[in-house]
């Protein structure tokens, strides 16, 4: 377990939550993060799922990466991801009907999510399976978080609850409280992340440009 | 016809691909830094998504689609082989976009040069992908609409990216606060441009 669990797997696991965050630093994969963040569940199935596809196409592609002919290798990639999409979405259809309504096209999206294509051309073409796998799910994990942080706000903010459940107390309401319609919107997704961005640099002074 | 031309509309200003949907946005970020350069993507965007949806509608409406393969032989009324859709989207999209390049170089080389370092990007960009998927899910009457839809997303992509060029050039020269300045302020800037769009939602042609 200590060889599993060196010093150089631990940067590669953890590096991708804060100081290499595939959406604030490496800025891919924004386009999913930022549509299906309107409300909490959804946004975490989508982590979820990223994390997974993220992670087994990094070993396969791993496994694979010295037989694969150079030229081709982007098709290549691709059928591998659209595969594993394939599956995670069927999965869902059949076990979280509604979320995957929600999620609509977002899910079939993951397969040109640059996320997957920037990480198997970056590291798992170059890394054996086991870093890979690490690397994956360092920044499934890391582009899951901003989601989840992203989701929580705006449906805290926009629909006054959380995973479906009313936290905002009627009494609020009554006194005047009333949820901003702008959060559900889809510009506050910028914003937020603009947001997050923001405290996160203004930290990390090296992250600065 | 009145269903594509609105169509067309639509889908350029009420269902912005970048404003409404955030599709296609990893290449808009970085590629969005001068004008010109993003014409150059825009324009390739339009053409590549004008070629694989109509494609790609053909194949949904005659070879995926719950009963889709009835021009065969009756008997496979019940086959339905839309789980296999995502891959051969992507394959049908990697395969165009290759084919368009090889066509771009051989015919038009000062296109080519234009256009050369982007096309094989486009292959995974998700505005191209995502027009083939939401085809799907709206389910659109004849080829043509699917064709002006395609054309309409492509042109409100080459919109949204060459007006946020021209904001970004402009923005060089305003002093952001350190955390914020490139994607930050970036992303703020995108998000204002979306609340402008909105007031197009309610437009009707």
């Amino acid at each position: 377990m200590s060889k599993l669990m060196s010093a150089k797997t631990k940067e590669i696991l953890l590096g991708p939550l804060a100081k290499n965050n595939p959406i604030t630093v490496q800025v891919l994969g924004i386009c999913s993060a930022l549509a299906v963040t309107a409300k909490l569940e959804p946004a975490l199935v989508m982590g979820i799922s990223v994390t997974i596809i993220v992670a087994f196409s990094n070993v396969i592609i791993s496994l694979l990466r010295n037989t694969i002919p150079n030229r081709i290798r982007i098709i290549v990639q691709l059928v591998v991801v659209a595969a594993l999409v394939t599956i995670v979405s069927e999965f869902l259809k059949a076990f979280a009907y509604d979320v995957s309504v929600q999620l609509s096209v977002y899910i079939g999206l993951i397969i040109t999510n640059c996320i997957l294509m920037g990480r198997l051309e970056a590291f798992a073409m170059s890394n054996g399976p086991w870093e890979s796998f690490i690397d994956g799910l360092g920044n499934g994990f890391g582009y899951a978080w901003i989601l989840v942080v992203v989701a929580f706000f705006r449906e805290l903010l926009g629909s006054g609850t959380l995973f479906g459940y009313q936290v905002v107390p009627q009494a609020l309401y009554d006194a005047g409280y009333s949820n901003n319609g702008l959060m559900i919107l889809p510009p506050m997704a910028l914003i937020l992340v603009a947001c997050i961005i923001w405290v996160h640099r203004a930290k990390d002074k090296e992250l600065q440009e | 016809m009145e269903n594509v031309v609105s169509i067309f509309v639509r889908s350029i200003f009420v269902d912005n691909m970048i404003f409404a949907f955030f599709l296609g946005m990893c290449s808009y970020l970085a590629v969005s830094k001068n004008v010109k350069t993003s014409m150059g993507l825009g324009i390739a965007v339009v053409f590549v998504l004008g070629v694989t949806l109509p494609v790609n509608y053909l194949l949904e409406n005659y070879v995926l689609k719950e009963g889709a393969l009835v021009w065969i032989s009756p008997s496979l009324k019940n086959l339905d082989l839309s789980y296999l859709a995502f891959i051969l989207f992507i394959a049908v999209i990697a395969a165009i976009t290759q084919l368009v390049e090889m066509v771009v170089e051989k015919f038009t080389p000062a296109l080519y040069n234009s256009l050369g370092i982007f096309l094989p990007l486009i292959a995974v960009n998700c505005a191209i992908m995502g027009g083939s998927l939401f085809m799907q899910q709206r389910g659109f009457a004849n080829i043509a609409e699917a064709t002006s839809y395609a054309l309409g997303s492509g042109v409100g992509w080459l919109l949204a990216i060459v007006g946020f060029a021209a904001v970004r050039e402009k923005m060089a020269y305003s002093n952001v606060p350190a955390p914020l300045r490139g994607l930050g302020i970036g992303f703020i800037t995108v998000a204002l441009m979306s609340i402008a769009f909105m007031s197009f939602s309610g437009l009707k042609i």
